[in-house]
């Protein structure tokens, strides 16, 4: 059988797998003497527990994608962590990403893996397929060329791939082929932690819902935890067990995603819910009005009053803490007030 | 009732591949509808990609010829448009937006040099003054105006509010008809309904008609008139929006409507589950 099951102890109530606190990380650019700050990870503190899927949605330029960035330490300059920690915990000594680089090296892969955005541009399109397993993970299993191999074919098998794929090169295959092979790259070491940025964007609506089916397939067969970032809302709905809301850079909102549909506290949450489209409703809905905020300026106080219908002058000067409510977690000054549509 | 657009069973063929092996690819197989002139509306084509929708937008654009049948704009033959002056006037009839706004636009020059270039193109204005007042105009239309995109390069901008500029550049020659192809697919959830909800302000004030091309379901049956699914070429479905998207009969368009992720995690998760279960 597979080792899989062993390796995971199965209980929710364990210490946390991911730990994030206080999390600032700007991007600081100097050009001819004038230096631009931009905060898009600004104070962010969460945690993951073991087998849970949690879900980080937002608009774009919210930061969303520099937070799952920071926590998977594959941030380059201009983009530093300025304060903050991201500890993950997989049994046994805590690691930290930005105390310990080689401990971190060594745990890529095994134990935390990346399903990229873009499906199409991750594999090379001048390589057979199986070139990318090999570069991606033989290092990381020890295991001989054949038992490597055997292994590779069998986890393609489980997700649904024909092993024939290994021998093929990325533009002979489709792009749902192609994104079920990121899948099972970033899974065929059994990692405990998952990371996926936009893992359904690029896809056809046909096939969406087989490759959500896939990765919730995956991590509940290898009892992994998962982080995934999307802007949309329906996925968030189908496969996230919570959901964080991300707004210029901040964690504005945070719960058990049936909560956070059903009661929204935040009005930006309340808002991004009630704009859905439905099949069979043609009634009018709003959009948000005014931009999305400049991150290098941001507003004062609490960054989404501009656009908030319930703004109130303590808003515009005081920034709300993100503070325990209900379920979850929320950062408003009028928290609640907003009806859901 | 005359029309504004006419489709006649239209067909469009590929030859691909090479020397020895060369094979016909009939991208688009027997296409015909009508879009009146005196009622406006927003007829929208659905299909997943390969499905032809973008290949009929471009025949309807002028920018490929049919291999057989014909498109007629307000009674003349799109494909037999020839002199300069006709195409021109023609181009200012129907109007196109594309997929990727921030494509769309020159990262190198300002986005006003663009509302500028269109103004002096199509009404032929050569006086500072007017043609900014057109552009303004136009600006207005899509809730922005020239003070805030003056100056401004694309990179500056959300895909929204750029999104709303490439509306507000294919307004000022006035046209009669719109070509989005996809206009939503790079804008982000939340800002989608801010683009859908502007195409049908335009049908309601100015009598502007819009050919939607989408793959997405939910925006097509919030704002469409009149739809068609198309599949591999051929248009598997069409009526109105409510009968076709609402009560599918063909199986491809039963496959398409089931593919909807419904926005409630209760039936979205029930969803999920079941595909997860036929996975064994």
């Amino acid at each position: 059988m597979l080792s899989v099951v062993e390796k995971t102890p199965l209980s929710v109530d364990a210490a946390p797998v991911l730990k994030v606190e206080g999390l600032k990380a700007y991007y600081q650019m100097n050009y001819f003497g004038v230096r631009r700050e931009v905060r898009a990870v600004d104070d962010v503190t969460l945690t993951i527990k073991r087998n849970e899927i949690y879900g980080i949605a937002g608009e774009s330029s919210s930061g969303k994608s520099s937070l799952i960035k920071t926590i998977a330490g594959a941030i380059t300059p201009p983009l530093r962590v300025v304060e903050g920690s991201v500890k993950f915990d997989f049994g046994g000594k805590v690691l930290d990403v930005y105390g310990e680089p080689e401990r971190m090296k060594k745990a890529r892969w095994q134990h935390l893996s990346y399903i990229m955005q873009g499906s199409m541009n991750v594999l090379n399109p001048v390589r057979k397929v199986k070139h990318a397993f090999h570069d991606f993970a033989f290092e990381h299993m020890g295991l001989s060329e054949r038992a490597f191999r055997e292994r590779v074919e069998k986890h393609l098998q489980r997700i649904g791939l024909d092993p024939r794929v290994l021998e093929s090169f990325p533009h002979q295959l489709s792009g749902g082929m192609r994104q079920r092979l990121t899948i099972a790259l970033a899974t065929v070491c059994e990692p405990d932690f998952i990371i996926a940025d936009e893992p359904t964007t690029a896809l056809d609506v046909l096939v969406q819902q087989d490759v959500l089916a896939l990765i919730k397939d995956i991590q509940r067969r290898m009892g992994a935890s998962i982080i995934f970032v999307t802007h949309d809302m329906t996925v968030h709905a189908a496969i996230a067990d919570r959901i964080g809301i991300v707004y210029a850079g901040r964690l504005v909102e945070e719960g058990p995603t049936l909560d956070v549909f059903r009661q929204p506290q935040h009005p930006y949450t309340a808002h991004l819910i009630a704009s859905l489209p439905r099949l069979g409703d043609k009634t009018r809905r709003s959009a948000l009005p005014g931009k999305p905020p400049n991150l290098a300026e941001p507003p004062s106080g609490c960054r989404f009053h501009p656009r908030c219908p319930l703004a109130i002058d303590k808003c515009k000067t005081d920034n709300p803490p993100l503070e325990n409510r209900l379920s979850g977690r929320v950062a408003c000054w009028r928290a609640g007030e907003v009806a859901a549509a | 009732m005359s029309a504004l657009l006419e489709l006649n069973h239209v067909n469009k063929d590929y030859a691909v591949g090479g020397f020895l092996d060369r094979s016909i690819l009939h991208a688009v197989k027997d296409v015909s509808f009508k879009i009146s002139d005196t009622a406006p509306e927003i007829f929208t084509i659905v299909g997943e990609s390969g499905s032809g929708k973008t290949t009929t937008a471009r025949m309807i654009l002028g920018n490929e010829t049919p291999t057989s049948g014909s498109l007629t704009f307000e009674g003349q033959d799109i494909a037999k448009i020839r002199s300069r002056a006709d195409k021109l006037k023609f181009m200012a009839r129907v109007q196109p937006i594309f997929q990727n706004p921030f494509e769309a636009f020159n990262p190198l020059s300002t986005l006003d040099y663009y509302l500028y270039s269109t103004a002096k193109r199509f009404l032929g204005l050569k006086r500072k003054t007017e043609i900014e007042a057109e552009v303004d105009k136009a600006l207005n239309h899509v809730g922005l105006s020239l003070a805030e995109v003056r100056g401004r390069y694309s990179h500056e901008l959300s895909g929204g509010q750029l999104q709303r500029i490439a509306v507000a550049r294919a307004l000022i020659p006035e046209p009669k008809l719109i070509v989005a192809d996809e206009p939503v697919s790079m804008v982000d959830a939340s800002l989608r309904m801010s683009i859908v909800n502007l195409f049908r302000d335009l049908r309601d004030t100015l009598g502007v008609s819009i050919i939607y091309i989408t793959h997405d379901l939910s925006t097509a049956y919030y704002i469409s008139d009149r739809v068609i699914i198309m599949h591999k070429g051929d248009v598997v479905e069409a009526g109105a929006a409510q009968t076709v998207l609402g009560n599918p009969q063909h199986d491809y368009s039963r496959a398409l409507a089931s593919a909807v992720l419904p926005p409630d995690p209760v039936l979205a998760r029930r969803i999920i589950e079941e595909k997860m279960a036929a996975r064994g």
